[in-house]
């Protein structure tokens, strides 16, 4: 891969004009396509690049970021597939930020809710069969034959019966000069060549040989490495600190207060720390000095007795569990989790008087344009974002606030700085899964048959800070995703949200609300199958009509032996949850230590359904590593808090998911017709109720809690016992 | 000034001998493909050999490895067997931890260069992904494995 700034170059050479250009914008029409000379007059904003240059090379400009989930491979295949480019000749680019490259359907340059392949497949498509057809036409006008003779394929124009041909690169400067056409015509999807095969990750080679770069990995000219002390506990402003003492420190050039603390700049990583730690800076108590994990379990068990808005109101679900045969009740309280991206956060940001420059790992580059804008007063134009390769995201990089930290300290340091976060920083300051409690009634007929579910539903609002306007009716679509839409035919539905006022920050992790909603619905569905004296796979069958739902399950179920006895010790679980567009249906293996109550997670068979599946192997990638997040959550992972502040710090006290716990995972990938389904996220939810429901048959026990440690498991074995 | 053998060159660095050999690796020499992921040793991120053995270059101190071999991840040649099975097996995800756990698991395959499963997994727990690659990784070191042995 090229270096960003050669990037740029590149993309001043595209809109220059050299070889055929296509860029399309989204319209309420659908995508309008654009050539190059169109795009200079400046009166769009197109989102999609192509661009064949005289070498034969084709590139594709990529404006969704990468962050593991492939989309450096699977955008790219969308286009050439349509395009009949020969792979081989297939580069990509990383867009840099700005509005041009916005996603058409958020208008916003943002990765994110499993949608890169969703949002993007159709404006590549028609962009690239644009360009397709006008290198037809360049050809056939070239040879003076009908453009019906002319066939594209492998980066060649054939016209076979005068045996002809013309490479892309031959035909792209003719086929510039040519209108773009507004509905060039699709493939059928059975036409595809590329899409449907497992072709090697392109961003690949460079991750084996350590020379991608991350952000972590920018360097500016004549930079500076800047720290942070923070304040230990939420909203605490400092008292008092020594700058004399970090200013002595050889190599600190600069002390600075900013918004969120006092900024140390040195010459070095490690002499901008010793700085910061030379500050002593003292902190006030915070603005919720109560705040720890026993009055965090009391606001989310008292917030369980206020009343909420009603996301869905279905029959009448107070009725029916009176009438119900049987009806069960639990409440839920699962706890706040980090993201913990490997790479922690960082941002190299160099803001001078009339241009600004940010090299950053970012989900969100129309939110670190934003936050440049704000605090640097410059146009658009004179800030250039660099998206560098991700070391994670999972929706932490959604959030922008350590770009607009960097830029505030560049600005005042009058230099390029390197802002690189301590994996303490990264676990202490994060936008948190939310903390969440539920309270669920459910009830069965004397058929076995689900006919009411009530569901109150406890958590801080995400969207309210990041997207005021998706809150509607006082429901955050976060905080009901996956309950108020789920696939159960169930009569009587009812789902309120009550919405938990905390200073904790929240933000969007994997899967999002699906991740407890998801736990605390599939575990619910299974002790009303319990209750229903009916096997959970059949209980689950008998309420659901849609083929997808019932094929995933049926698969996953077929596929790990769901009736087949297992070995003495083992028990096993289902769980099935439909999220970003996809169905997932997963099976879980386990054994129970009964002495201790560790579970160990033996195997894991998934099988999922999600249309269109441009490359399968990355499908499988993104099942198996989101099962092992998730399984890591459900097993291990939780945010303490003390004294007001977060007191987890890094990865002695923040617990994950290793190599000698995580199991075997088997993939089945199940075809449909369905529309394309997102990939990223939804193989994350079913993981920690399939476990859960394992641990049920194995040791009779229901947790109504997370993480499932050894020492919750066994003390909830004591209970039944 | 501190003296430094890496990948076989030599460099002089003028910094304190107790800076973490990582940041000297990164940021002085911008040899990049060596990671930062927790400063404590925990994640594996930051896995160089000294020696031909596998360490933590986050909590190594840079004076204490004057005179020894250090090996990075552009050191270790394109064609061994660990990263050929890393392309091989397409691990990566995210790729941030990846150097690391090509390091860790390079340096098994030398003590051991035949490795049971249980093996592998004892060598390489030390190391996080958390994109979930542990299946991928556990495969393509049974790959380089196979293919060492045909060397």
């Amino acid at each position: 891969m090229k270096t960003l700034l050669s990037r740029r170059e590149f993309l001043k050479t595209t809109l220059a004009g050299a070889g055929l250009t296509i860029a399309a914008t989204m319209t309420p029409f659908g995508p309008r396509l654009l050539s190059a000379q169109e795009v200079k007059k400046g009166f769009f904003n197109p989102s999609v690049w192509i661009q064949i240059r005289p070498d034969n090379i084709v590139t594709i400009v990529v404006n969704k970021s990468e962050m593991g989930q492939g989309v450096l491979t699977s955008l790219p295949m969308i286009s050439a597939d349509e395009l009949e480019a020969d792979w081989k000749q297939v580069r990509f680019e990383e867009a840099p930020g700005g509005q041009r490259y916005i996603d058409p359907n958020w208008g916003m340059q943002l990765t994110g809710g499993s949608t890169s392949v969703r949002h993007m497949f159709e404006p590549l498509r028609k962009a690239s069969a644009a360009a397709r057809e006008m290198l037809r036409v360049a050809a056939s006008q070239t040879w003076g034959v009908p453009v019906n003779e002319c066939d594209a394929s492998k980066n060649t124009v054939r016209h076979t019966k005068s045996n002809k041909s013309l490479t892309y690169g031959q035909l792209c400067e003719t086929a510039s000069q040519l209108p773009v056409p507004q509905n060039p015509p699709l493939k059928d999807e059975s036409q595809f060549k590329l899409i449907g095969t497992s072709v090697p990750r392109l961003d690949v080679p460079d991750k084996v040989s350590g020379k991608a770069i991350f952000g972590i990995d920018s360097f500016a000219p004549d930079m500076l490495y800047a720290s942070i002390a923070r304040p230990p506990a939420l909203g605490a402003k400092v008292l008092s600190y020594d700058k004399d003492a970090a200013e002595k420190i050889p190599g600190v050039q600069k002390v600075a207060s900013i918004d969120d603390g006092i900024a140390v700049c040195a010459t070095a990583p490690d002499l901008a720390w010793k700085g910061r730690d030379a500050l002593k800076a003292k902190w006030g108590k915070g603005s919720h000095p109560e705040l720890n994990n026993e009055t965090l379990e009391k606001t989310f068990l008292d917030h369980l007795k206020k009343e909420g808005a009603i996301a869905l109101n279905r029959g009448n679900a107070e009725n029916a569990l009176t009438r119900a045969a049987k009806k069960i009740e639990a409440t839920y309280i699962l706890p706040y989790l980090a993201h913990v991206t490997m790479e922690p956060m960082n941002c190299t940001a160099h803001v001078s008087e009339n241009r600004c420059d940010i090299w950053v790992p970012t989900q969100n580059q129309s939110g670190a344009l934003e936050v440049a804008q704000k605090l640097t007063g410059l146009k658009p134009e004179q800030i250039h974002i660099h998206t560098t390769y991700l070391g994670g995201g999972f929706g932490r990089r959604g959030f922008v606030d350590y770009v607009g930290e960097a830029l505030q300290i560049s600005k005042a340091a009058g230099k390029p700085v390197k802002l690189i976060w301590t994996r303490e920083e990264d676990i202490q300051s994060d936008f948190y899964r939310p903390g969440y409690s539920c309270r669920m009634e459910g009830g069965i007929d004397d058929k076995g048959r689900m006919t009411a579910w009530s569901h109150k539903i406890v958590v801080q609002s995400i969207f309210e800070n990041f997207a005021p306007q998706m809150v509607k009716n006082g429901i955050d679509p976060a905080a009901v995703d996956g309950i108020e839409d789920m696939d159960y035919e169930i009569p009587n539905l009812h789902v309120e949200y009550v919405k938990l006022e905390l200073p904790i920050r929240v933000g969007f992790w994997r899967s999002v609300g699906n991740t407890q909603n998801a736990f605390v619905k599939e575990t619910f569905v299974d002790e009303l199958a319990f209750a229903a004296q009916k096997d959970p796979l059949e209980f689950r069958l008998n309420h659901l009509k849609n083929p997808s739902a019932r094929r995933v399950l049926q698969v996953a179920a077929e596929k790990a032996g769901w009736a087949k006895p297992l070995r003495k010790g083992a028990s096993r679980g289902i769980a099935y949850h439909f999220s970003f567009g996809t169905h997932v249906a997963q099976v879980a293996d386990i054994s129970v230590d009964k002495k201790d109550g560790t579970i160990r997670v033996d195997r894991v068979v998934c099988a999922v359904s999600c249309g269109t599946m441009v490359n399968p192997n990355i499908i499988v990638a993104q099942m198996r590593g989101a099962i092992i997040m998730g399984l890591s959550a459900a097993m291990k992972e939780r945010i303490d808090f003390a004294n007001g502040g977060v007191q987890t710090a890094n990865f002695y006290d923040y617990n994950e998911l290793r190599m000698n716990e995580a199991p075997e995972v088997e993939v089945h990938l199940v075809k449909s017709k369905d529309k394309i389904g997102g990939i990223g996220e939804p193989g994350l939810p079913p993981i920690a109720p399939a476990v859960a429901n394992a641990l049920f048959k194995a040791a009779g026990v229901r947790l109504r809690t997370l993480p499932m440690l050894p020492e919750t498991v066994l003390k909830a074995m004591k209970k039944v016992s | 000034m501190i003296s430094l053998e890496i990948n076989g060159k030599k460099y002089q660095v003028d910094v304190d001998s107790d800076v973490p050999l990582l940041w000297v690796i990164r940021e002085h020499l911008r040899l990049t493909g060596t990671k930062f992921g927790c400063g404590v040793g925990m994640c594996g991120s930051c896995t160089v050999h000294i020696d031909g053995k596998a360490q933590r270059s986050c909590i190594t101190q840079v004076g204490s490895v004057q005179g020894k071999k250090i090996r990075t991840i552009e050191g270790l040649p394109e064609d061994h067997p660990v990263k050929k099975a890393w392309i091989a097996e397409q691990v990566p995800q995210c790729g941030y931890c990846q150097p690391g756990q090509i390091m860790q698991a390079a340096a098994l395959l030398t003590e051991n260069p035949n490795p049971t499963d249980k093996q592998i997994v004892e060598a390489m727990s030390g190391n996080l992904c958390r994109c979930g690659t542990y299946p991928y990784i556990k495969k393509a070191i049974r790959r380089a494995a196979k293919e060492g042995k045909k060397v």
